[in-house]
């Protein structure tokens, strides 16, 4: 089917649009940064800072331990992305491969347990870690985290896993090869963009998690990234918002980076193979 | 290879994070979660932990960072799991759950006779429930009019005094005389216009909760509680002399205008200066004005930050003794400073640093007697009446969508069904 230039023309202008709309809060946070509290009390606000000043970064450093907030947000992120992880794939293969009552009832329970709010589990989750002495430490954080991604990438990796044609794995028994070696050199390559997508997920979910940090950490050198920008805002709202503005840059630097270098390779996972040479 | 190169670093991550629980030194310690926010603020609190500590080898208190987002939620999970901190700090609006739940100590035997004299007695009302006094008001901000001073004085108006305030008719004639060529003379920050309306409303004589000899509290919105929300809609509707677009944002959403002079006066928290003073572009004159005044004079009611101490703590002594050395006069001075808000306590208000003319310091100072508990304080089922039925019936108001008599049957006839939930 072929399109019109103008068509084309609007589809790449509907993109465009749409990428704009996307970019501006990210871009309109990197302008505040970079201001001066005058400007940022500016009528006519511009998005190249007129004066650019590092005093938001300084200020943000010298009132609030970002680093140390930003290596436990680290910690506990890639502690849950990879346990999720490990947790999942093989329960993801069951249910996939395996379509009984059960893994369907098991499907159906990970979609409704994504409807929970928060407040409707935080105080039996609060005493459940505090009997397992799990409270201010970043392990029963990483425990919550686990629990809380698990469904929703146990629901991800069921597609993955289906989306791999039982096929290939019936050939390479008929090969010769056992149940492990079918599951670690074939099925397993073939999920690896899956998996890293999936881990991807749990990561970003956790990076950004505030409330069950801010409940479950109770001293101030084990509050993560979100609970520390929460330092920043006071009472009815009102915030610091240059040094609000250039640490919430800042933590948003881990995850754009860690995705810009992962989803090169789930692109490139995802396309090898997909054309018969 | 790979899965136990993939185990190990798994277990690497679990070792790191593992909690790391500090050894007891046999010294009592206690949590103190404060809320300060400002730099200047944060570090005086900062400062008098480490006095303390300096001072009190047996009694250690460790400072923790809390905020103010999600703060109740925070702390009711808290206080359900056994581990809230033993000194908490909050605003007192936000205490009667936790007093009626039983979650705080009543502070009226533990507290010395100097703090308990020093605080005046309607700012204890604030953070009375029941027979108990469940936290110590210490800082308090009352509303009032920040001005763009070389704009008043251009326009010949009369600028008001704490001694002279405008009454409410004169603030809709002034503002009106102010507006024109799409400036405007008040420019009404309403994103939450419940506590806004109702404080200012005491001016006025406003009581809109009124309890009965059963201790029952019922809504009636009376003559005394029009003149408030009139004047604002009329501003807004009639005279177009308060800037529409402002009528949903926030305090903060406002000083772009104000600084770029669309806007004579911006009714805000006293606290606010903070920003004004930093924001305000070179050459930019402003003043603090007090808040139209009613038939009650300048009463306005007010929701003070407190401290309190919870009911599990072991310590509760020793908590009090740490409150009370927090609030000593020349420390309450300190932390006022470090917020910019007035502190409760008298003593401390005489200070010369928070009587100086300096960015409206004393204009403030003179209202604090005047400061009242906020009108619902200590109603049960206010945020549920405030968040369902008050909040939209007053934008609805402001916005000129419904009038006063829809207004009253909103907030009479819905908020009196909300409130009999809580108090059958």
């Amino acid at each position: 089917m072929r399109t019109s230039t103008t068509g084309r023309t609007g589809q790449y202008a509907a993109l465009l649009a749409y990428l704009a709309f996307l970019a501006f809060p990210f871009l309109w946070l990197v302008s505040t940064a970079f201001k001066s509290p005058r400007e940022l009390g500016s009528l006519h606000p511009t998005w190249i800072p007129r004066d650019p000043t590092l005093d938001n970064f300084r200020q943000a450093f010298d009132e609030q331990p970002l680093l140390r907030a930003a290596g436990n947000s680290l910690l506990a992120a890639s502690a849950a992305a990879v346990i999720a992880v490990l947790i999942a794939t093989p329960l993801a293969y069951v249910m996939a491969r395996h379509r009984t009552r059960l893994a369907k009832a098991a499907t159906g329970w990970v979609v409704v347990s994504q409807a929970f709010p928060l407040v409707l589990v935080i105080i039996p989750l609060f005493l459940v870690l505090k009997n397992l002495r799990l409270i201010n430490s970043l392990a029963g954080l990483v425990l919550v985290y686990v629990v809380w991604a698990l469904p929703f990438a146990l629901w991800m990796l069921v597609g993955y896993v289906r989306a791999v044609p039982t096929e290939l794995e019936e050939a390479a028994a008929v090969d010769g090869a056992g149940r492990l070696r079918t599951l670690v050199s074939v099925t397993a390559p073939l999920l690896a963009p899956g998996i890293v997508a999936t881990a991807l997920f749990a990561f970003i979910t956790a990076w950004n998690e505030f409330f069950f940090a801010l409940v479950l950490l109770k001293t101030s050198d084990k509050q993560t990234l979100p609970v520390v920008l929460t330092h920043f805002i006071g009472a009815e709202g009102v915030a610091d918002l240059g040094p609000l503005a250039a640490a919430a840059f800042l933590a948003t630097l881990p995850s754009l980076i860690i995705f810009a270098i992962i989803q090169r390779r789930v692109t490139g996972g995802m396309l090898a193979g997909a054309v018969k040479s | 290879m790979r899965v136990r190169w993939f185990v190990g670093v798994l277990l690497l991550l679990l070792a790191g994070c593992t909690g790391g629980s500090t050894p007891e030194d046999g010294r009592i310690t206690l949590r103190f979660q404060s809320l300060a926010w400002q730099e200047e603020s944060v570090e005086a609190n900062k400062e008098l932990v480490k006095e303390w500590n300096a001072t009190h080898p047996g009694v250690k208190v460790e400072y923790v960072q809390g905020s103010w987002d999600s703060v109740h939620d925070q702390l009711l999970t808290s206080f359900e799991g056994g581990e809230a901190p033993d000194i908490i700090h909050d605003a007192s609006d936000d205490l009667a759950d936790f007093a009626y739940g039983g979650y705080l100590a009543d502070l009226e035997d533990l507290l010395p006779q100097r703090l308990k004299s020093d605080i005046p007695q309607r700012s204890w009302e604030t953070a009375t429930f029941g027979d108990g006094v469940y936290g110590v008001p210490f800082l308090q901000e009352p509303r009032v009019l920040i001005a763009n001073a070389a704009w008043l004085k251009e326009s010949g108006v009369r600028i008001p005094t704490p001694e002279h305030p405008w009454s409410w008719a004169e603030f809709r004639r002034i503002t009106e005389h102010l507006s024109g060529d799409g400036k405007y003379g008040v420019a009404w920050p309403l994103k939450e216009p419940v506590s806004a309306t109702l404080n200012l409303s005491l001016s006025a004589g406003g009581q809109l909760f009124h309890r009965g000899a059963d201790g029952k509290v019922t809504i009636r919105f009376e003559k005394a509680d029009e003149t408030v929300p009139r004047t604002i809609h009329d501003q807004a509707n009639t005279d177009h002399s308060a800037s529409p677009t402002t009528l949903g944002s926030g305090g903060s959403d406002t000083l772009p205008g104000f600084f770029g002079g669309k806007y004579a006066m911006v009714p805000l928290g006293f606290s606010y200066r903070q920003q004004i003073a930093q924001q305000a572009p070179k050459g930019f004159q402003w003043q603090v004005l007090p808040a139209p005044a009613g038939a009650d004079g300048l009463t306005q009611g007010v929701s003070p930050q407190t401290l309190s101490v919870a009911e599990d703590s072991p310590h509760k002594k020793q908590a009090a003794e740490f409150i009370d050395f927090l609030l000593r006069p020349a420390n309450m001075v300190r932390l006022a400073l470090g917020d910019w808000m007035l502190p409760t306590g008298t003593e401390a208000l005489t200070d010369p640093a928070l009587r100086t003319a300096k960015d409206g310091w004393a204009t403030g100072t003179a209202l604090a007697s005047r400061l009242s508990p906020a009108p619902a304080q200590s109603v049960r089922g206010y945020p549920e009446w405030k968040d369902k039925v008050a909040t939209p019936a007053f934008q609805e108001y402001y916005s000129g969508a419904i009038g006063l008599g829809e207004l009253r049957t909103r907030l009479e006839d819905d908020g009196n069904l909300v409130l009999a939930r809580y108090q059958r």
